[in-house]
């Protein structure tokens, strides 16, 4: 198959690198988050318990991010998206819920380095600081004109996700944020 | 003349040499001078003309008040105009050069206004020229223009690059002189989080320069532990070549940081624009110094007292041999003093009070130093440089009772605490008789989100001259901030500041007291705007008691300074003229920025290729390197026409056309909006959402809707789907994905939120591409995978899949009124399968076709499109779509709306077709119809207007669709459309279906 | 630059994430209503000097709808609440009335 992510591939360096994320299975997931069958259906999809309000879990198949107050973002392998879709909705069964494949919608970033939430604050009006954004939640704000979401995985690791027909206009920003020279050091 | 002394110097290293040129004379000056320094220690006192009469001046100030040393630097793309030289650090090739002088600074022909001052007074233009009438535009206003402004705006693009940066902090420190860093000790030690942001490159202020000791210690020392301290503290931030330029609302404020304009070499952002969000901002901006008003106050080589102190403290640069003081208060003998043990002289101190017995003023006779008291300058001497001064008696006239020589002559009227921060967002001020200035009141602060002040003021920007009362202001407000940030100040530290007390100042507003009307019109006000105490005078005495009016009338405190040394001189002026009092009087409002900042930084980082994010499609690139002629459509990029090598956007696009309806098209339909909308409730959501039925669309099926505002207005149309029993794929407009998303949501959230609907913007889940033409079928059915005969597939259904192995769902849908295949492929998927289909067709004489192309097919078709037949003000019965409104429901979005009586009114311009009758003519877009009658206000009565005209190809002739008065009723008149070139050109109304009304090539 | 905390997702975000959409509370009168229900819902909207109830939708971060009683005058926040309500709560009434005495409460 010749699916093609909208990044192709694409990558930079500069005091934080960016690089194209590659083919990620992402399902959105709408239902009553306080329900067991919510829960249930999460664990099964990706192996993590259900997100409290912005944060991200991550489990043996993979992730669930809170989006809002009935709306997961779960991440699968990519191949995986439209099995764990019917899969999901086979577990809820007649509980009122939306389970959508939306794989091909986004474009996703890898971010590695010790200074991206110095280069995301260039654009993001969100407080970047561990204090406000600890390691374990999503914040969903926007870079520039364009929404975005964003979350670390480690110290030194973040993802960033964004709409699909805008990933090359982020990837030219990110590159842009990051040129060396323009370091901040502030957080 | 001004010179560099021997010795001396805080700010700058001797050892290294810095080589730039003004006004391309190449000088030299030290590293961490200012060009003001600079200049003034290569004896460059003429920096500049000024605005309105070309006089000649020099360097003031020494810091951002500066009003008359503003040059351009730089060259070609990183040309700046209106840089103080003040603000300005020296590096190793700066060019500078002076402005607002023609042809040349020394001898500059604008100076004959000069002369002519005596018809150029408050309001002479507002005076002079309005009439004749017609004179304006053509004679006055093209004068005006060629003689005004100040320097030239930059031709070239700017190379540099700029950024904004966002942070949120508990406490924002704005100035790092010693109240400053004393209170971000304190905010620092409690645990908050500090910002301090400092205009310079140098923590400390001016207490080094006025001789301050702190704990002891001398400021110097005090300054450099308390910035390591800072330092070392991971909760605190500090940044030099910051200005804190504008405060605003719920603890917002903006910091300008100049990162490479001192070194051009090191490279990254010229400039960052921090956008600071703070619990607390807490301003410690010091205090300005204010001129006196004598005549001739102007003249290169008067300077205020303090800044001529710093030039030999902090640069080691004497601004002149033998100076004169005119003071009104203790603070400028400092400068005498330092003038005499750097080794020069002073011939006198002018003091306008009558007694004069501060320590200071002692110090001073005792250095030898001759003080008169209860006197004044009448008169400066010299034009292009001062030589001396005539002095008179404060209480008098002016009449000169002496001449005494000197080339400087530093002033001082007392210190204005600097507020502009405090009042940017609400602060007020009140009035202080007794140190005769204007200082916050504590008691109106700027109020935040939470009812509460956010901006606190302290040291000697809240009104604390003396070294001690500041320090221990600033200690206790960075305790304050702290606490009101939510966090515990740790044991307080004694921090003690002594300085040499003062007595008290006399507000002195005009020198000599009683200065006759000539010597007023040589007094200035607004150094940069040319505003003299006799503009104000004469502005009070016309009328204009309004602080805000007077302003605007004489121009004071509007140019690029914003009255930094004018404003509390003039209003006084004002205020006496008025017999008013001045707190009276007031201010004029200040508003951010505290300083100029330049548009690069405000603009960040929206230049170039990011200025504006575009949409891309998945064939974008595909689309790019074949021809595609780019239109925008809402944030897309799609093809107008793709154009072969020689061909013209025109015949393109009637070759698409040509093509799609004899052979195959393939068109990128990717933008079109898709929106899952699920749950239980979801068909009685669809139903009030668009105006037909959705509810009873079978799965499987596709039904044409349309979409209303609660107004009754269209506002979008689409495609709806039935995925399953709960669940639909509605289409939207290209632009209206977001929109239509969000409208969705909007009643859900807010309306009947009790209804059980999920909704999902899935537009750029899928790449959908319309395989359009009589081919179309033979070209799918070679991918091959399902079966897309007209029985398994028929008119207006869709199907689940694999088209050529790739997941996929056609949907039987016609735009073009051909044979139609509109697919949905995953995103990532869609290159791969439109190459299958270009590859596939080749053979069918397979062509890809824009955005023009498919509007002309719909137009031929008779098809609306929403931004065309619609503008905001249409209904659907205005389109004769009532065949689209359900009359089975009993409300739908705008169903209401459309039964008021306008809506109703059966003269409303309804959609008809219009034939040209010469076959040839095309009517232009946005045409009126005529019925060539005149209206009483003597425009053409209008009875229509054409929403898309078009030459279609395929019945080649001129067709087109408009809203005309009972058009309906109106099939076979002719109507005649006016042009802009005076011709007429006449239609025919027809039925707007031009092309296959019973839809045989569709549905096959 | 006005910052609020979004009730659905905890943030309290800047004025551009956010969108605000004018007077809370308002009553649709859809079909079958009288010209002048239709001309009070389509038209007439309070334009108070102080205490408002908006709508506001938190565009850039959760994408949820909430309400803001906001002072139009100094712009103060005295709370934001669920958009699914029908009238503010009773202790965000309570608390404007306490900082405003003058504030008879909400009117429809």
């Amino acid at each position: 198959m010749s699916s093609v992510t909208a990044l192709n591939g694409a990558t930079s360096n500069g005091i934080i690198n960016v690089a194209d994320a590659g083919l990620m299975g992402m399902i959105t997931l709408r239902g009553d988050l306080a329900s067991a069958g919510m829960a249930k259906a999460v664990k099964a999809a990706t192996g993590s318990p259900m997100p409290a309000m912005r944060q991200i879990t991550t489990g043996k198949s993979g992730a669930a991010a809170w989006m809002s107050s009935d709306e997961l973002l779960l991440m699968v392998d990519y191949a995986d998206a439209d099995a764990v879709v019917a899969k999901i909705s086979k577990s809820l069964g007649a509980a009122h819920h939306l389970a959508v494949n939306v794989s091909d919608a986004r474009a996703v970033f890898n971010l590695p380095g010790d200074q991206i939430r110095d280069v995301l604050a260039k654009g993001s009006p969100a407080d970047m600081s561990n204090d406000a954004f600890p390691i374990g939640e999503v914040r969903r704000t926007r870079i520039g004109q364009l929404a975005v979401a964003f979350w670390f995985t480690d110290a030194q690791n973040a993802k960033l996700v964004c709409f699909r027909s805008v990933g090359g206009h982020i990837m030219r920003w990110l590159e842009n944020a990051s040129e060396i020279g323009s370091e901040v050091g502030f957080h | 003349m001004s010179t560099r002394l021997a010795t001396g110097g805080r700010l700058i290293n001797r050892a290294r040499s810095v080589e730039f040129s003004f006004d391309g004379k190449r000088l030299s000056g030290y590293e961490g001078d200012t060009l003001a320094s600079a200049l003034l220690a290569n004896g460059e006192t003429l920096v500049g003309r000024s605005f309105k009469y070309h006089r000649p001046r020099g360097i003031i100030a020494s810091g951002p008040e500066e009003p008359n040393a503003l040059v351009g630097t730089g060259e070609g793309g990183t040309f700046e105009p209106n840089q103080r030289a003040t603000t300005t650090e020296v590096f190793n090739g700066l060019t500078a050069n002076s402005q607002n002088a023609w042809p040349s600074l020394q001898f500059d022909i604008g100076g004959i206004n000069r002369i002519m001052s005596r018809v150029f007074p408050a309001g002479f233009y507002y005076k002079t020229f309005m009439y004749p009438r017609f004179a304006w535009k053509h004679v006055f206003e093209p004068f005006i223009r060629k003689a005004a402004g100040l320097g030239a705006a930059p031709t070239g693009k700017d190379v540099d690059k700029y950024e904004y940066f966002y942070a949120h902090v508990d406490v924002l420190i704005v100035g790092g002189g010693t109240s400053g860093l004393a209170a971000a000790l304190e905010a620092g030690r409690s645990g908050a989080k500090v910002l301090v942001l400092e205009q310079t490159n140098t923590w400390g202020g001016r207490a080094p320069v006025d001789g301050v000791d702190i704990n002891g210690v001398s400021a110097e020392d005090w300054i450099t532990d308390a910035v390591s301290e800072l330092s070392n503290m991971d909760n605190v931030t500090l940044r030099t070549r910051t200005m804190g330029a504008g405060v605003y609302d719920h603890g917002w404020a903006t910091g300008y940081e100049r990162l490479t304009d001192h070194a051009p070499e090191i490279g990254g952002p010229r400039h960052r624009l921090w956008r600071i969000r703070a619990k607390r901002i807490v301003t410690m901006t010091g205090a300005i110094e204010r001129p006196l008003s004598f005549a001739g106050n102007d003249v290169p080589g008067v300077m205020l007292a303090g800044a001529v102190r710093d030039y030999a403290t902090n640069y080691g640069t004497s601004c002149g041999d033998v100076m004169v003081v005119a003071t009104n208060n203790d603070d400028a003998y400092r400068t005498a003093i330092a003038q005499v043990q750097a080794g020069l002289s002073v011939a006198a101190i002018l003091d306008a009070r009558v007694m004069a017995d501060g320590a200071l003023v002692a110090q001073a006779r005792d250095m030898g130093i001759r003080v008169e008291t209860g006197a004044a300058i009448s008169k400066v001497k010299g034009s292009k440089h001062v030589t001396g001064v005539a002095i008179c008696a404060q209480a008098g006239e002016g009449t000169p009772t002496e001449e005494i020589k000197c080339d400087v002559v530093a002033m001082s009227g007392g210190w204005s605490p600097i507020v502009h921060l405090w009042s940017h967002c609400g602060g007020k001020l009140n009035w202080d008789a007794d140190q005769a200035m204007f200082r916050p009141d504590p008691a109106r602060p700027p109020l935040g989100a939470d009812g509460n002040g956010f901006v606190i003021v302290g040291g000697t920007a809240n009104g604390y001259l003396d070294a001690a009362s500041a320090m221990k202001d600033a200690v206790a407000q960075g305790r304050k901030a702290a606490k009101e940030a939510g966090h515990k100040p740790a044991v307080a530290k004694a921090v003690k500041a002594v300085s040499v007390a003062e007595s008290a100042i006399e507000p002195i507003w005009q020198m000599p007291q009683g200065m006759s009307v000539k010597l007023q019109t040589k007094t200035f006000l607004d150094y940069q705007n040319d505003v003299k105490v006799s503009d104000v005078r004469l502005a009070a005495r016309e009328g204009y008691e309004s602080v805000e009016h007077t302003k605007r009338y004489t121009t004071l405190g509007m140019a690029t300074d914003q009255g930094k040394l004018s404003n509390i001189n003039g209003l006084a002026i004002l205020a006496d003229s008025l017999n008013a009092e001045i707190p009276q009087v007031g201010t004029t409002t200040f508003r951010p920025p505290y300083h100029p900042i330049s548009m690069g930084a405000i603009a960040g980082d929206a230049r170039g290729d990011l200025f504006k994010p575009i949409r891309k499609t998945p064939m974008h690139e595909w689309i790019t390197e074949n021809g595609g002629f780019f239109e925008p459509v809402a944030d897309w990029r799609r093809p107008y026409c793709y154009q072969h090598e020689g061909e013209s956007v025109k015949d393109a696009v009637h070759r698409e056309i040509i093509n799609t309806r004899t052979n195959v098209g393939l068109l990128d339909a990717s933008t079109l909006g898709k929106i899952i909308v699920k749950g239980p409730d979801a068909g009685k959501f669809l139903d009030m959402m668009y105006t037909n039925m959705m509810s009873t669309l079978k799965v499987g099926r596709c039904r044409y809707g349309l979409m209303c505002t609660e107004n009754g207005f269209l506002s979008d149309d689409g495609v709806v789907a039935r995925l399953d029993d709960e669940t639909f794929l509605c289409h939207t407009t290209s632009g209206g994905s977001d929109r239509i998303h969000a409208w969705m949501e909007e009643w859900l959230q807010t309306e009947w939120w009790d209804w059980k609907v999920y909704t999902a913007n899935v537009t750029e889940q899928y790449a959908q591409i319309a395989v359009v033409g009589p081919n179309a079928r033979k070209v799918l059915e070679k991918l091959g995978g399902m079966d897309l005969s007209a029985e398994a597939l028929p008119f207006m259904a869709f199907k689940e899949g694999e088209i050529g192995g790739i997941k996929a769902r056609p949907f039987r849908i016609s735009f073009s009124g051909e044979l139609s295949y509109e697919i949905a492929v995953p995103a990532s998927d869609g290159q791969a399968f439109w190459d299958m289909c270009i590859e596939a067709g080749a053979e069918f004489g397979i062509q890809p076709y824009g955005t023009e192309c498919l509007h002309v097919m719909r137009a031929e078709k008779g098809f609306i499109m929403i931004g065309d037949e619609t503008d905001g003000t249409v209904i659907p019965q205005d389109l004769n779509m009532q065949w689209a409104l359900s009359k089975k429901k009993d409300d739908y979005l705008g169903k209401r709306a459309q039964q008021r009586s306008h809506m109703a009114d059966p003269s409303r311009w309804k959609l008809v077709g219009l034939k040209t009758v010469t076959p040839t003519d095309v009517i232009p877009d946005g045409a009126y119809a005529t019925d060539g009658t005149i209206r009483d206000n003597g425009v053409k009565h209008m009875i229509g207007r054409v929403t898309s005209t078009y030459y279609s190809p395929t019945l080649d002739r001129g067709i087109a669709m408009g809203l005309v008065e009972f058009g309906p009723d109106r099939m076979g008149e002719i109507i005649d459309f006016p042009t802009l070139d005076g011709k007429i050109i006449k239609a025919e109304i027809c039925d707007p279906v031009f092309l296959d009304p019973e839809g045989a090539r569709q549905n096959v | 630059m006005l910052s609020l905390t979004c009730p659905n997702c905890g943030i309290t975000a800047d004025e551009t994430d956010l969108h605000c959409d004018g007077q809370a509370h308002i009553t649709r009168h859809g079909a079958g209503s009288n010209d002048d229900d239709l001309e009070t819902y389509l038209f007439m909207r309070n334009n108070p000097k102080g205490v408002h109830f908006e709508r506001w939708r938190h565009v850039y971060g959760c994408g949820k709808w909430f309400h803001a009683a906001r002072c139009t005058m100094t712009l103060e926040v005295f709370g934001t609440y669920s958009a699914q309500t029908f009238e503010p709560p009773k202790a965000l009434i309570n608390k404007i009335k306490k900082k405003r005495p003058e504030f008879e409460g909400f009117v429809k």
